[in-house]
């Protein structure tokens, strides 16, 4: 485990409510056991079990084609899994058809029915429960004025905007209050600005109406932004599950530490380990790195340091103590980008290494130029040790 | 592309469309024409629609004919919009490629094959099981609906294949089973295909005359084969009365099913579909 014992003990019974994926007793609201589907011989998801509590907001995410929507998509019934086991809330999924699941799906382009208008586009799911006209009609209000889009009942979809019409879909699929809501690129065909404002709503709604949601997308800030909890996936596999915290300090593998923001790795070989530090010797970095904690494995064992780019200290004269954690190197290219700059250092052994300083003090000219020598240095804790 | 075009372009253009449309252009001045002989400019008169509307065995046929074409028309939206479907969303199957060609078929297969074939079919009917009992309308109507059937299908395959099929997911995410999927979400929005689908089959059946004439019986005949025959014995330019007539009717579907047609396929760029595997 490469997650030091200090964070897991804060996790203690005051967090089981907040956090029931650190309590052993809670009960999952959404399980995958084994699930496998496969599409010809290509396994689009390959053995995938994930627990998923009730109330959360939890984010699938991974590059396209890594198996995330179509994890999402035997989830909401469209999909029966090759081999393995589906339960929501304690009830096998396997043959329950789509239109008899306690899920609802926001698709990714909305799928609104062009010849409807807002109110009747709400009101569809309703209609198909059966309900009684009157109480459809609170129902459809109630939620139009949760999604702030009153003022537009009457209008089709083509009359709308990006922004309203992901609200509508959004109403749509909630107005039938599911066990679980499935979002499909929730936000992908936002613009920018409209997507960092609407991250926040989303999460608001979420905790207004309790529902646990389950989305899937590629963009992690994204996912950091919004999720509880986030499974990173990779080729049909998850490869780690856990609070975006949890993901960014401690990830278990390259792969998780390149995805989730941007990170250094230097290779190195294990050469002093105890119960209280390790060092690690990095050839392609050009020095020794100290781990402030124990890691596992045997001395000569490869491993890699993921060190990210704002943990990493820029200056002109060499730090007091040059034995650990530090490299010099010349600045290569710089990215000025107002508030934070970002410089990759060459370093003696040909590595590039990319450090994030904030600008927080106005300068009269640019701290360092191209071809500066500078060193490179980092607190004993900043590295995360990882072994594949 | 530079203002100003070469004059090779607009001679091409220009003799072009003179090819197409100049023997059209002069049948509708000649059904103008105040003398008897077709081929000699007398004057101005509308005498020859006049007369026209006055020819019973004219007036007849094309009421057979519009019959007819409503009846086929409809027949083959209601045959060619379920096969039309299955071709789109039935997914893969075995079979599939072999399926898709034998409903293009009569698209492409010579019209005296069909009719011959067709007509072999009612005469065998007749003898086996005593129906149709002789031929007339509602053999023409039959043989008209199989490759008018065919029309329809491709129309509204390609309608349904451009279409995002995330909104009748979404349909069946809400709670609505297939059959009502079909009827409450798919069908109005292929609702102007279908239109157009049948304004073409009601065109093609209108102008059928190969086909028809093997399947017909007495009493039954259609315009085109009134118009042929007639023209057998010499052309009137009642017979260009009639054409004029007819190339306005027939312009006037045309133009209204590619309007439809156009206007579902902007319909469809405008809603945004962005697939994701």
């Amino acid at each position: 485990m490469l997650v030091p014992e200090a964070v897991l003990d804060r996790a203690h019974e005051d967090v089981h409510k907040t956090q029931p994926w650190n309590n052993p007793d809670a009960v999952p609201y959404i399980r995958f056991e084994n699930v496998t589907k496969k599409f010809g011989d290509f396994y689009a998801v390959d053995d995938v079990s994930l627990d998923i509590y009730r109330h959360e907001l939890f984010a699938l995410l991974g590059g396209s084609g890594c198996g995330k929507t179509t994890l999402l998509r035997m989830l909401a019934g469209f999909e029966e899994p090759t081999s393995g086991k589906i339960y929501i809330d304690g009830v096998n999924m396997a043959g329950v058809p789509a239109y008899e699941r306690p899920t609802n799906m926001m698709f990714q382009s909305y799928a609104l029915f062009p010849h409807m208008n807002v109110e009747q586009n709400v009101a569809f799911g309703l209609h198909q429960d059966g309900l009684p006209k009157s109480e459809i009609r609170t129902l459809v209000s109630d939620m139009l004025a949760l999604v702030q889009m009153t003022k537009f009942t009457k209008r089709k979809p083509h009359q709308l905007s990006g922004g309203q019409r992901q609200r509508v879909a959004l109403a749509r699929s909630l107005v039938k209050n599911p066990k679980v809501l499935l979002l499909d690129e929730p936000l992908g065909a936002l613009d920018k600005k409209l997507r960092e404002q609407t991250q926040f709503e989303l999460v608001n709604i979420q905790e207004k109406v309790g529902t646990t949601f389950v989305m899937v997308t590629h963009d992690q800030e994204e996912a950091m932004t919004m999720a509880s909890r986030i499974a990173v996936m990779n080729e049909g596999v998850i490869n780690q599950t856990g609070t975006p915290f949890e993901l960014y300090e401690y990830p278990n593998s390259r792969y998780t530490a390149n995805f989730l923001g941007q990170v250094n790795l230097v290779e190195g070989v294990l050469i002093d380990d105890d119960e209280k530090y390790a060092v690690i010797k990095s050839d392609e970095g050009g020095c020794e790195i100290y781990i402030d904690h124990a890691v596992q494995g045997h001395r000569g064992m490869t491993f890699w340091a993921a060190l990210r780019p704002e943990r990493l200290r820029l200056t002109k004269e060499p730090p007091e103590d040059t034995k650990y954690n530090c490299v010099s190197g010349k600045v290569e290219e710089i990215g000025y980008l107002g508030g934070i700059s970002t410089y990759h250092v060459r370093l003696a052994s040909g590595k590039r290494i990319k450090v994030t300083e904030p600008n927080s003090t106005r300068q009269i000219e640019p701290r360092y130029t191209w071809e500066d020598p500078v060193w490179v240095s980092w607190e004993a804790g900043a590295a995360s040790v990882l072994n594949k | 592309m530079s203002g100003k075009r070469s004059t090779f372009l607009i001679s091409a253009l220009v003799f072009g469309f003179a090819f197409l449309y100049v023997p059209i252009l002069l049948v509708m001045i000649y059904s103008f024409n105040e003398g008897k002989l077709v081929t000699v400019w007398t004057g101005f008169s509308t005498k020859w629609y006049v007369s026209l509307f006055s020819n019973d065995g004219m007036i007849d046929a094309a009421w057979n004919s519009l019959r007819i074409g409503v009846m086929s028309a409809t027949l083959a939206l209601a045959l060619g919009t379920p096969a039309g479907l299955v071709m789109s969303r039935f997914g893969r199957f075995k079979g599939r490629t072999l399926f898709s060609g034998m409903i293009a078929a009569p698209l492409v297969m010579p019209e005296v094959i069909t009719g011959l074939s067709l007509l072999l079919l009612f005469v065998t009917l007749e003898q086996m099981v005593g129906w149709p009992a002789g031929r007339g309308i509602s053999t023409i109507t039959i043989a008209h609906t199989t490759f008018c059937a065919a029309y329809v299908a491709v129309v509204v395959q390609s309608r349904l294949s451009g279409m995002d099929t995330s909104v009748e997911e979404a349909a069946m995410d809400l709670g609505a089973k297939p059959a009502k999927i079909f009827f409450v979400i798919t069908l109005p929005m292929i609702l102007p295909a279908l239109l157009a689908g049948w304004l073409l089959s009601f065109t093609l059946s209108l102008d059928d005359l190969v086909i028809a004439s093997f399947v017909a019986g007495p009493g039954s005949t259609t315009l085109p084969m009134k118009v042929f025959s007639s023209v057998r014995l010499g052309v009137s330019p009642e017979i260009n009365a009639l054409a004029t007539l007819i190339i306005l009717a027939v312009s006037a579907m045309i133009l209204i099913s590619s309007l439809l047609i156009l206007r579902s396929e902007r319909n469809r760029s405008r809603a945004p579909s962005t697939e994701e595997a």
